[in-house]
């Protein structure tokens, strides 16, 4: 298994956010995280790129992680997308894609941005309030297909962005799998579902389901969320 | 030039060039350029469309320059100012005069880099005529001690349509003490933007007072302050924007990040007494915003690494 996640808990503020959730992402698994607001998705994203400190077990290939850094986490192979993506003051969208990109050339980063359908003299803006919500999403994923990582964890990529846009995000994931990436996917869009491999269902904190696609999906349709919080 | 002069020449214009000061500009005779060490004016050159006046005087230099009317330099004006040694005072009075529609840009290299107690005052008056364009950018380069006191003193006024826009940046070193105190008076229709980046560490103390005035109906302003603060390193920063003629703007924009036991107090003020103006304040001081830390920690990048792009992405 790429990722194997063992009674997972977390507790903030006094209120457990997470109630023991087991799952499994395979080697290049598109892996999509369903839930309605508030079930927990997000939050269990950050856990296991290693933002809030867990009960539990996290095993990346194997190893045990769960008490590695995010920056320990990332130079092991594991990085998140935000849903709402950070903004940088003064620094270019060339030099913040150069932090993942460590030694590739200008030619590999214009060779990204437009597989992630923005324009070449956008790397030379600044990842600040100029960029429209969407363009600093496909930043984003672009900062991610260039780290190449062995797990990518994307929260809700298609938030925010038109139609004609979800329907490339999607081709951009499913080429990160066809690179070798694993994907732990969090998304609400139809179009996106669809190019998952399995997929588990969170409710109130806690894994009501997993499985094969398609089966996931009908019971998602059926009952989104079973459990009361 | 006598041999003692061109040997201290040469040594400043070769730290001018290895803190990244364009060295030919110094030498071409199509870039109107002034070099002063200490209080000695080492070189001057002026142009056909700006004159370069330099004398000494009792207490330091005194220089005047003129840009001529309608004069459109292609050209920076580079300015030169150091202190080599270890100790001194350098007082610099400059008065800068940018004749009707003329445009300029100054680019001032004010290099200390064995700075263990020196003092670089500037005191400069700024007359931008009507329709005039001036850019003064002021980039400073200090040694590893911070040792040096920087009082920097601009009064500007700016006729109508004119424009007058300041940075001030300290590119590398300590900081030091600085203390910066600015004022610029805008005609109808004038535009002027200040901005000043300082990375202050150790026990840096930074003080800015930093004023707009308004006067003129439809004139406008900004007040742009990004300070990063870390170890025990304060600052002090004052941007006010007054605005007395109608439909002029001002907006004061102050933001600054405190790491460790670093102080910083941020005081914007706005005031106005005509209804018909507007001006407006944001202030923000706190320390490295979460969400970009660990955006750069989840591609890799240690704590440090990732608060180092930050800052420096604020204060570039």
């Amino acid at each position: 298994m790429m990722l194997k996640v063992e009674n997972l808990r977390i507790v903030r503020e006094g209120k457990e956010i997470l109630k023991n959730v087991n799952f499994e992402i395979a080697p290049q698994e598109i892996h999509l995280v369903l839930g309605i607001n508030g079930s927990g998705k997000t939050t269990l994203a950050q856990a296991i790129m290693g933002i809030y400190p867990c009960e539990g077990k996290i095993l990346f290939e194997g190893e045990d992680i769960t008490h590695l850094s995010v920056w320990e986490r990332a130079r092991k192979g594991i990085t998140l997308a935000f849903q709402e993506p950070a903004r940088f003051e003064g620094l270019l969208v060339k030099d913040y894609l150069m932090v993942s990109a460590k030694n590739k050339s200008i030619s590999k980063l214009e060779e990204v941005i437009k597989m992630v359908g923005l324009p070449r003299n956008i790397l030379f803006k600044e990842v600040g309030d100029n960029l429209s919500g969407g363009e600093r999403k496909r930043v984003e994923l672009a900062s991610v297909l260039l780290m190449e990582p062995k797990l990518a964890i994307l929260d809700e990529p298609d938030s925010g962005i038109d139609m004609l846009s979800c329907k490339l995000i999607s081709e951009v994931i499913e080429r990160m799998k066809s690179m070798g990436t694993s994907v732990m996917l969090i998304t609400h869009s139809e179009d996106m579902i669809n190019i998952a491999d399995r997929a588990t269902i969170l409710c109130a904190g806690k894994v009501v389901a997993s499985g094969e696609r398609d089966e996931i999906k009908r019971l998602f349709k059926y009952s989104p969320c079973p459990l009361k919080r | 030039m006598n041999e003692f002069i061109k040997n201290e020449y040469e040594r400043l214009v070769k730290y001018y060039g290895a803190a990244g000061g364009d060295t030919k500009a110094l030498i071409s005779k199509d870039y109107a350029s002034m070099v002063i060490n200490g209080n000695k004016v080492l070189a001057k050159n002026s142009t056909k469309g700006i004159i370069i006046e330099a004398e000494k005087i009792e207490d330091g230099v005194y220089a005047r320059i003129r840009i001529k009317k309608g004069y459109k330099s292609k050209n920076p004006v580079h300015l030169c100012f150091g202190m080599l040694p270890m100790e001194g005072r350098q007082y610099i009075r400059t008065e800068i005069f940018a004749e009707e529609e003329s445009e300029v840009k100054f680019i001032a290299h004010c290099i200390f880099p064995n700075a263990v107690k020196v003092e670089h005052i500037m005191d400069s008056n700024v007359k931008v005529g009507k329709g005039a364009k001036v850019e003064y950018e002021e980039v400073h380069f200090h040694g590893k001690e911070g040792g040096v006191k920087v009082i920097p003193k601009t009064r500007a006024v700016v006729g109508e349509w004119g424009m007058y826009n300041s940075t001030f940046v300290i590119k590398s070193g300590r900081a030091g003490f600085v203390d910066i105190d600015y004022e610029v008076r805008l005609g109808e229709n004038a535009k002027s933007m200040l901005l000043t980046k300082i990375y202050a560490r150790g026990d840096d103390l930074i003080k800015a007072n930093e004023s707009v005035i308004l006067e003129g109906a439809h004139s406008s302003g900004v007040i742009k302050t990004r300070m990063a603060l870390r170890d025990k390193a304060k600052s002090e920063v004052i941007g006010k924007t007054v605005g007395l003629g109608a439909y002029s703007r001002g907006h004061v924009n102050c933001t600054e990040i405190i790491m460790d036991d670093a102080e910083a107090i941020a005081s914007p003020v706005v005031m106005a007494n005509n209804p018909k103006a507007k001006v407006t304040h944001e202030a923000a001081i706190g320390s490295v915003d979460k969400k970009q830390l660990l955006t750069l920690m989840a591609r890799g990048l240690t704590e440090e690494e990732a608060i180092d792009i930050i800052v420096g992405g604020l204060l570039k």
